[in-house]
């Protein structure tokens, strides 16, 4: 479990605020899973997986604070510590019809599922703020049985809207026994597509973030009420049935002390 | 088999959650319950919140265990909804973990989590990851122990088990002064200091830059320091610091402990790390004709 070190072999910036770091390392990761990041002396912090086709890996990084402020002025050569890959990860089920649900940078675990799907039919609905900052247009583009639904709040791309209003009118006009839904991003938009998964009786897997501090399942900062699992270890990737019993889901997460932080 | 009574009070088992591990809230806690510890210690708590030390906290290899998470906890007033969560989904014994700066500061937060439901007081005198913040651990000093003991035992309703450490040249001289202060148990050790360089980018893996030792590698060091304590004093042990197996387990109780503390191990076994353990430890009495632990507690001596 100690970091190994490793150099980054590619950057691509995705927007203003987000680039994707490429490592050639074969990660060995499914994808859902995140790696911790490590830059000495300044902080480690998980991010999702974006990319893994067994040669190289990518993480999808959004600018946000003293370590990924760090990491945007690395370059290519330069080198970063990793752990991982830690979590569960999302089904991988050819033969079933998926509805994918990503919010902002929740496309990052979601194209790298949908890009390593083969065969199924991909219903792909991403939302973000405004045109500039969605993410992935060019890549979800390019896999095969993937239908591209963009949303934007303020219209600039796609419907102007929800991404959940897309997805019930899906549901709801389209017929397919085999049906999973599977969301990344913010948490009130996850428990929305899961309140649809419910109303729908519908396979569903979403992805709950907590603050965490080591990623394997002995720190318990990233406990979840009250079944008491680690978001790390048993997560962060959960089904439908267990994240229908976190009570705390959409409700409150915890930060560095461990108090609680109503959303 | 494994039913063991400590103060007066029945686990199930004799494998208590080391504090430090799991024990930010009362539903995590409450798992360790459910999945096969006797009982539960909480992380330290102080009077204040605190952040803890930046990432990385903890890291871990086959042989030990390194961590440097610098106390990071809710403070006591945001703590003790989460003990009365903890007891609300088990009747499991309760240890409550303290710490603080000062001897005073110690009696002020034994005094507060005393309001709440839980069985035992462990006094955290023996952290080697905050030393730049509060100077030398208390565990360190005969002196220091006795004045700590005495205010905890004068503020506390509970019995209070003080934590010491193996850092410690005389720890079992610690111990002695300890329970002539008036402490009902000893949890011994706390983790030994240590560190961990990560040789590509030629620096410490903590950002504490220094941690603490646990895991397989502490076993040996705790071992000895359970025999030289329970040598020493007549109050009961807390034997903790490296069990992993159900053999490293009645190696302590033959050392002397009556409880075993278990923390890393969940690194090493993850969900099973508890039941392999009592699993492990029944497996052996059965084949050894031994009947319950008190036959065989400090028969090494």
């Amino acid at each position: 479990m100690q970091p190994f070190t490793i150099k980054i072999s590619k950057i691509i910036d995705e927007n203003t605020s987000i680039k994707t770091f490429y490592f050639d390392y074969n990660l060995k990761s499914q994808p859902g899973q995140f790696v911790m990041l490590w830059i000495p002396d300044v902080d480690q912090k998980p991010f999702s997986i974006s990319f893994d086709d067994g040669k190289t890996f990518g993480l999808t990084v959004f600018k946000r604070g003293p370590l990924t402020e760090k990491l945007f002025e690395l370059n290519l050569g330069d080198r970063v510590g990793i752990t991982g890959p830690f979590g569960t990860s999302y089904s991988i089920k050819p033969d079933y019809h998926y509805y994918m649900v990503a919010g902002g940078y929740g496309a990052a675990p979601l194209g790298n599922l949908a890009e390593r799907i083969n065969g199924a039919k991909i219903d792909f609905i991403v939302g973000a703020r405004s045109h500039d900052l969605l993410l992935f247009e060019d890549r979800l583009k390019k896999i095969p049985n993937l239908n591209l639904h963009i949303t934007t709040d303020d219209g600039s791309a796609g419907t102007k809207g929800r991404v959940t209003d897309v997805l019930e009118k899906l549901l709801e006009n389209q017929n397919d026994d085999k049906r999973i839904l599977v969301t990344c991003g913010p948490e009130l938009m996850q428990t929305a597509v899961l309140a649809l998964a419910n109303k729908y009786d519908t396979k569903c897997e979403v992805s709950v973030e907590r603050h965490m501090k080591c990623g394997f399942g002995v720190c318990g900062q990233c406990v979840v009420d009250d079944l008491g699992i680690c978001t790390c270890m048993d997560g962060p990737v959960m089904s439908r049935t267990i994240a229908n019993q976190i009570f705390e889901l959409g409700k409150y997460h915890r930060d560095k002390t461990g108090n609680i932080i109503k959303f | 088999m494994l039913n063991t009574t400590f103060l007066n009070k029945q686990f199930k088992n004799p494998i208590v959650l080391a504090s430090g591990i799991l024990g930010v809230t009362g539903a995590g806690l409450a798992n360790i319950i459910k999945i096969g510890a006797g009982g539960v210690t909480t992380k330290s708590i102080s009077l204040e919140p605190r952040e803890g030390h930046k990432n990385p906290v903890m890291m871990g290899n086959d042989h030990f265990f390194l961590n440097a998470v610098g106390l990071s906890n809710p403070g006591i007033e945001n703590a003790l909804p989460e003990i009365a969560k903890l007891r609300s989904l088990t009747d499991a014994p309760i240890i409550g973990s303290i710490f603080a700066g000062t001897a005073e500061e110690f009696g002020v937060v034994a005094e507060k989590i005393c309001t709440g439901p839980i069985d035992f007081l462990e006094v955290d005198i023996s952290c080697p990851n905050v030393g730049a913040e509060f100077g030398r651990p208390f565990a360190y000093s005969t002196e220091a122990v006795e004045t700590i003991t005495k205010i905890v035992k004068t503020k506390s309703t509970v019995p209070v088990i003080m934590k010491l450490s193996p850092n410690a040249w005389n720890i079992a001289e610690i111990a002695k002064a300890a329970e002539s202060a008036g402490a009902d148990a000893i949890t011994a050790i706390n983790t030994a200091a240590g560190m961990m360089i990560d040789i590509e980018s030629r620096q410490p893996v903590l950002s504490n830059k220094v941690g603490g030792v646990s895991g397989p590698a502490l076993f040996p060091i705790a071992l000895k320091c359970v025999y030289d304590i329970y040598k020493a004093v007549k109050i009961p042990i807390i034997g903790t610091g490296g069990i992993t197996t159900g053999r490293d387990g009645i190696a302590m109780i033959m050392a002397g402990a009556t409880l075993l503390g278990v923390g890393s191990a969940m690194y090493y076994n993850k969900g099973t790390c508890f039941s392999k353990i009592t699993a492990e430890m029944e497996e052996f009495m059965k084949a050894e004709n031994i009947t319950s632990l008190e036959e065989i507690r400090g028969t090494a001596h």
